[in-house]
């Protein structure tokens, strides 16, 4: 089962510019590196990421191999009402993981 | 005793085919069954499908990676755009691309007015020190960019991979 | 009986080849003790420094499941005799590898937890660098964050510290190198593009951006044999133990990092 972090803060003024930071477990296997046998490992990576706010969708981003292992990725959105943030991954062989985080708004 | 005819073209023919094998093996590795390493014209390639045909300028657009970096496996790094990010004025996306990894294409993130602010930071594989090129592509169509160049170096006692 | 002159000439001799090696038997002195983390950029150093960006502490969230799983016939987990580890884990990283009274000699806390999975739990030991254990010591360790490595000063450790100081200053391998060289003499210079840190064991099990995962401090040991052209110990050898007791011990003072990050 994936590890995840989220970083997001608990409360925050309605307007206000807040950073979300997540960081999730995953080898990232680009697919170019060679094991021991010789025979290249394939690749296995997350290929998705997406945050939405109460439903909306308010990041996206497409991961290539060239995201280093343990995915890291943090940016911003603007606090504009208390709800839930939920984050989810997917990727190779069927890789799916969520998240949610409560966010209050005043 | 001369060998007979057929057998003479045979063997001329023989030898003709594996001269040619061997120049096909010759030719076949010289070329990599599978390029592993981009070129810097498939970064540029991979930009022009990017942009498309529209406006791409320089500036506007902040890389903040390390210039020297410990280890190509984990590389820090932060795409940030001078932009208001209103609804009539903001980023749509950013891309990173790269120009000697096996290939070009980083990561590319949606953003929108929402964001606050056009920022976003991860971290990337690096396989060789390299040029690193952020894409900001704006509300209204236009593309601007700023590059990096990122020295790689390796830790000095490494494991062999068992 | 050698004239007189031939006699001061060999003890001359003898003393010049000795004079090098007793430069180089004293470790690092406190005040320019330092962690690998001061030999690291910014960038690498922020990663560490952020708990939320820190992959070694995804490990440690595993390791907390690991340390309230039920295990063995008795159904017993570690939170069923330690109970909460905050308090009893606490310092704990800091005085390992510790002597073990029963084997009388000392173990590393891989070792320890191990132990007390086959004696305490009755179940089977975790194999070296599998990622259970990993997590499961980097949960205990990083109870000891902040706290500064303190390998009590009895006979008994010390002996087996000697043994450990030994290794780190007897040349190896094919180029004819011992640890000492590098990371006492050389600590600060450049080899191949990379600094040469001081060596403290203060952030073990470690996410080494090399491996791109968590690992342990056998697991660097043997990178470090390897990369001296050395034969590396099998994975359960003492001399491991050793060598890793006398590295805490030379890095006393040092505060512990579990889980830090490394080129």
């Amino acid at each position: 089962m994936a590890r995840v972090l989220i970083n997001v803060p608990a409360r925050a003024k309605r307007g206000e510019v807040i950073e979300l930071k997540t960081l999730i477990s995953h080898p990232m296997e680009s697919g170019y590196r060679v094991g021991t046998n010789g025979a290249l490992i394939p690749r296995d990576i997350i290929t998705l990421f997406t945050c939405t706010y109460n439903g909306q969708e308010i990041f996206r981003a497409e991961l290539s191999p060239a995201i280093a292992a343990n995915p890291f990725i943090a940016f911003f959105t603007t606090a504009t009402e208390s709800g839930t943030l939920a984050f989810r991954w997917s990727g190779d062989n069927g890789f799916s993981a969520t998240e949610t985080a409560v966010i209050t708004v005043e | 005793m001369p060998d007979p005819p057929f057998l003479a073209t045979n063997r001329r023919c023989f030898l003709i085919r594996s001269a040619g094998f061997a120049a096909g093996v010759g030719l076949l590795s010289a070329v990599p069954l599978r390029a592993i390493r981009a070129t810097p014209q498939a970064m540029q390639e991979a930009i022009r499908k990017i942009v498309g045909e529209a406006s791409l300028r320089q500036g506007r657009v902040r890389l903040d990676v390390p210039p020297l970096v410990e280890n190509g496996n984990t590389v820090p790094l932060t795409v940030s755009v001078d932009s208001p990010m209103t609804e009539a004025d903001h980023v749509q996306a950013i891309h990173i691309v790269n120009e000697k990894n096996p290939q070009p294409y980083i990561i590319s993130a949606t953003l929108g007015p929402r964001a606050g602010r056009a920022s976003v930071s991860t971290r990337i594989k690096l396989a060789d020190s390299q040029q690193v090129v952020a894409l900001a592509e704006m509300s209204d169509g236009s593309f601007w960019s700023e590059s990096a160049d990122i020295i790689v170096t390796i830790a000095a006692c490494v494991e062999d991979l068992h | 009986m050698m004239p007189r002159r031939q006699t001061r000439r060999r003890l001359v001799t003898a003393l010049a080849l000795l004079a090098p090696l007793a430069a180089f038997a004293a470790d690092i002195p406190a005040a320019q003790r330092r962690s690998g983390y001061e030999f690291m950029g910014r960038e690498a150093r922020a990663i560490e420094d952020d708990d939320t960006g820190n992959p070694g502490m995804l490990a440690v969230l595993e390791g907390e499941v690991l340390w309230n799983r039920r295990e063995g016939p008795a159904g017993k987990s570690c939170a069923s005799c330690h109970g909460d580890l905050r308090r009893s884990m606490n310092g704990v990283a800091a005085r390992y590898p510790a002597v073990d009274p029963v084997l009388g000699r000392p173990v590393d806390l891989e070792q320890r937890i191990n132990l007390c999975r086959t004696e305490r739990q009755q179940t089977a030991p975790l194999p070296f660098e599998s990622t259970e254990l990993l997590a499961l010591t980097a949960f205990v360790a990083h109870q000891s964050k902040g706290l500064p490595i303190a390998i009590p000063d009895d006979p008994q450790t010390r002996r087996f510290g000697d043994a450990g100081r030994e290794i780190f200053e007897r040349r190896q391998g094919q180029l004819n190198l011992s640890c000492a060289q590098c990371h006492d003499d050389n600590w600060g210079q450049k080899l191949g593009g990379a600094v040469i840190p001081q060596a403290h064991p203060t952030g073990y099990p470690l996410y080494r951006l090399e491996w791109q995962s968590l690992g342990s401090l056998r697991r660097r040991l043997r990178n470090c044999l390897v990369g001296m052209r050395a034969e590396p110990y099998p994975d359960d050898a003492p001399e491991i133990v050793d060598l890793e007791l006398y590295l805490a011990w030379r890095a006393r003072g040092l505060v512990i990092e579990t889980p830090a990050v490394r080129p």
